[in-house]
């Protein structure tokens, strides 16, 4: 699928009636990129340049902000993010085999999606779950204690459920 | 833990994100459905049955971790609970007060505690966190109000410097201090801020104070507020932190329904409005500059200081900013004295800390001990040694700015200057524990890895000091090692952690210098010998079966995920060098450390 071609289908008004609520606040930059991803997923150029008009700031301020932190994303992602954490204890107990296991079920590597937009594996610095390291993420739910045949697993199944959905 | 006051039996169900992960919410549902189908009251006397979620109680590692409360009785642990062996509980425990002793927790889990002071901790795993009156119930809310009915600022202020506490986010500055600036400050518009932006890999006590009991925090914040005249506040907690994030936000509301936060607190004319603010994934914002520019809105770059925040802070406005486990140490020191206070600790650090053990240590988990207590007690005594028989190598403390200690200075007390004075430090409180096969040339690369990508890149000795420590330490642990590497390293971390503007690169250095200093002979064989005497970094290995190692067991022909290994009962293992993909599975498992 073309990026742009995904764009283009969106309807960008809702982003007028969320900007309208942080107009004139003092720092609301952050909230109100998050509140425009929470919305679309990711955050375009055509998303920053109607962001910009509402708010009146220039997009490449918002640009310039939304590149520095690691949760905003320019392009849409999969229904189901793995992040794969690669803390400290995580890394004494084996997570890089994890993210190797991702590789091998889906072909991706860190921070790409697959061609379908199933799945998107985001290599995170740490969950703050050590105690159950190694430790990923599928969206919101968190699987502890893995090993790389416990993780292939799960993601096994998610696949199943993905296949099963679409 | 003691026994619940009241009449009722309580189930006590552990709700942190460990607890979440592990099907608390499952085993919730479990035992609310036996308590409605049984109709178990009519069988234990009439007596309410109450089942509540609480936060995390630290031993992560054995959840789902559920506590039965009967009337008058010591509560009894069971670990590893699932939604199947509820009925049997409440069958058998409940219902008839036998104990059901196959699934108790052992001895280990007792042992996790018996060294531990939890104070800061005390409501965690024992209040709900989404309940303002259970945390009332048990005397929250308490010290704000006789702070403000019966405490000058300065009072307040005195008790916090008497009681010598120390900023528990890492660098200990003594907070009484730190206050006394901001107050002194001119201007009547100051923020008060709770850094909740605990970035560090392997620390996670924040997250579970926030999660386990949001009132502390609120509390301690409004102590604060109190002392220093500070009208408006944030907690800037990561965006990483779902859970934590609703439990603030709940707890937020209700605070303010109550009276306890908004215009005119408890009737008086103290007013502390606070809000919360959610990061966006960047681990310099933990640096107070960065993150006061980041609640901002702007990039979060950390400034010079000085103008240090006491006087220009958020929007130029005189601010304070405190770690998460540095407020909720505030209402115990108001409730019980600083005098109190200070009988717990050593001479400078007064007080505990809470450490996040993991890695390669049996019991796993937050843990809160007095300060003084050795490097030692903690990994052995709480944390119960090294498992699977393996060797103690090193312990890293205090997270990318820390250091590692080798097993010759375990007996090091830990408090600030002590940790200092041997190359690590107290930092945000992660302690991860490697055994023998781990690497401490690859360990120093991943920490590098870490801060490297995470410099923000205002400053060049961050930008590109780290950068080129990190290809350094990549060509040698891919075997193309150089001589004179060794001392190329550490005449670049000194420059850095000179010139660096802030904290992340001022420390970046540390992980590689301690490694240097107390592993050299490691970092000599990667570059001299080609070697990896851990066996971790994949181009210094051979992948081949010592025979006269190998015990024929046959675990390393189990887990090769690409059967790459042949193996026969009672023969020796053989690797296809053709097939294998150096993933190192079989050497993480072999019990006989048989391939090399």
């Amino acid at each position: 699928m073309d990026e742009n071609a995904v764009a283009e289908e969106l309807d960008l008004s809702k982003i007028d009636k969320i900007c309208e609520k942080y107009k004139g606040k003092k720092g609301s930059t952050i909230p109100v990129l998050q509140a425009v991803q929470e919305e679309y997923g990711y955050l375009s150029k055509e998303m920053l340049e109607r962001m910009g008009d509402v708010l009146n700031v220039s997009p490449h301020e918002l640009y310039g902000v939304l590149t520095f932190y690691a949760q905003f994303y320019t392009s849409p992602r999969g229904k189901y993010v793995i992040r794969v954490c690669r803390g400290t204890a995580c890394h004494v107990k084996g997570s890089g085999r994890i993210s190797e296991v991702v590789k091998e079920e889906f072909g991706i590597g860190d921070g790409e999606t697959t061609e379908d937009y199933g799945f998107t594996l985001e290599e995170v610095s740490c969950i703050g779950a050590c105690g159950m390291a190694p430790v990923i993420m599928v969206n919101d739910k968190t699987h502890g204690n893995l090993t790389p045949e416990k993780s292939r697993e799960i993601f096994k199944d998610y696949a199943e459920k993905f296949k099963e959905e679409e | 833990m003691s026994a619940v006051k009241s009449d009722i039996i309580e189930v006590h169900i552990c709700t942190g994100t460990a607890g979440v992960a592990s099907g608390a919410y499952e085993v919730m549902d479990a035992f609310n459905e036996v308590f409605k189908s049984k109709n178990v009251p009519a069988i234990v006397k009439e007596r309410e049955c109450k089942v509540k979620q609480t936060g995390c109680r630290g031993l992560c590692e054995r959840d789902v971790l559920v506590d039965i409360y009967l009337p008058g009785e010591e509560a009894a642990t069971y670990e590893h609970v699932t939604p199947d062996m509820v009925q049997t509980i409440v069958d058998e425990h409940i219902g008839e007060g036998e104990p059901v002793k196959k699934w108790a927790a052992k001895k280990s889990y007792y042992d996790f505690y018996r060294l531990q002071k939890r104070y800061v901790l005390k409501d965690c795993g024992v209040v709900d966190p989404e309940d303002i009156d259970d945390y009332i119930q048990l005397g929250g809310y308490e010290a704000i109000t006789k702070v403000i009915k019966e405490m000058s600022p300065e009072d307040v202020i005195e008790e916090v410097k008497k009681a010598n506490l120390r900023g528990r986010g890492g660098g200990g500055f003594p907070s009484g201090l730190k206050w006394t600036f901001c107050r002194k400050s001119p201007g009547d518009h100051k923020y008060l801020v709770c850094n909740a932006d605990e970035g560090d890999p392997g620390a996670f006590m924040d997250r579970s104070i926030i999660e386990g009991n949001p009132h502390d925090v609120i509390e301690g914040m409004l102590i604060a507020a109190y002392a220093i005249g500070c009208n408006e506040g944030y907690i800037y907690c990561r965006a990483e932190y779902p859970l934590a994030i609703a439990r603030v936000k709940k707890a937020l509301k209700v605070a303010e329904e109550r009276g306890y936060l908004g215009d005119n607190i408890l009737g008086t004319d103290f007013n502390f409005k606070l809000h919360l603010k959610e990061g966006a994934g960047a681990f310099v914002c933990g640096e107070e500059t960065a993150l006061l520019a980041s609640i901002e809105g702007e990039r979060g770059m950390p400034r010079p200081r000085p103008p240090f925040p006491a006087v220009k802070g958020l929007w130029q406005k005189p601010t304070n900013v405190n770690n998460v486990e540095t407020f909720a140490n505030l209402p115990m020191i108001i409730l019980n004295g600083a005098d109190w206070y200070t009988t717990i600790g050593t001479e400078k650090s007064k007080g505990t800390k809470i450490f996040a053990l993991s890695g390669k240590v049996k019991s796993t988990g937050l843990v809160e001990v007095p300060m003084g207590i050795t490097v030692k007690e903690l990994i052995y005594d709480v944390g119960g040694g090294i498992p699977k028989k393996r060797k103690f190598k090193a312990v890293q403390m205090g997270g990318p700015s820390g250091g590692c200690l080798p097993e010759d200075l375990l007996d090091t007390p830990i408090d600030y200057d002590s940790l200092t004075a041997a190359g690590a430090m107290m930092g945000s409180g992660g302690v991860v524990v490697m055994d023998e096969t781990n690497c401490m040339v690859n360990i120093a690369k991943f920490f590098l890895t870490f801060t490297q990508r995470e410099s923000c890149g205002k400053c060049i000795p961050c930008r590109v000091g780290t950068k080129t420590m990190l290809d350094i330490l990549e060509r040698i642990s891919d075997g193309k090692g150089r001589e004179g590497d060794i001392e190329l390293l550490e005449s670049l971390a000194e420059d850095i952690k000179i010139s660096s503007l802030c904290g992340l690169g001022q420390t970046a250095p540390n992980p590689v210098l301690t490694t240097i200093r107390y592993f050299r002979d490691e970092y000599e064989a990667h570059i001299y010998d080609q070697k990896c005497p851990a066996r971790e970094c994949p181009e210094l290995i051979e992948f081949v079966v010592i025979d006269e190692k190998c015990k024929k067991c046959g675990i390393c022909y189990k887990v090769c995920p690409v059967d790459a290994i042949s193996w026969e009962k009672g023969k020796v293992a053989y690797i296809d060098k053709e097939k294998c993909v150096k993933c190192r599975e079989c050497i993480v498992n072999c019990p006989f450390n048989a391939i090399d």
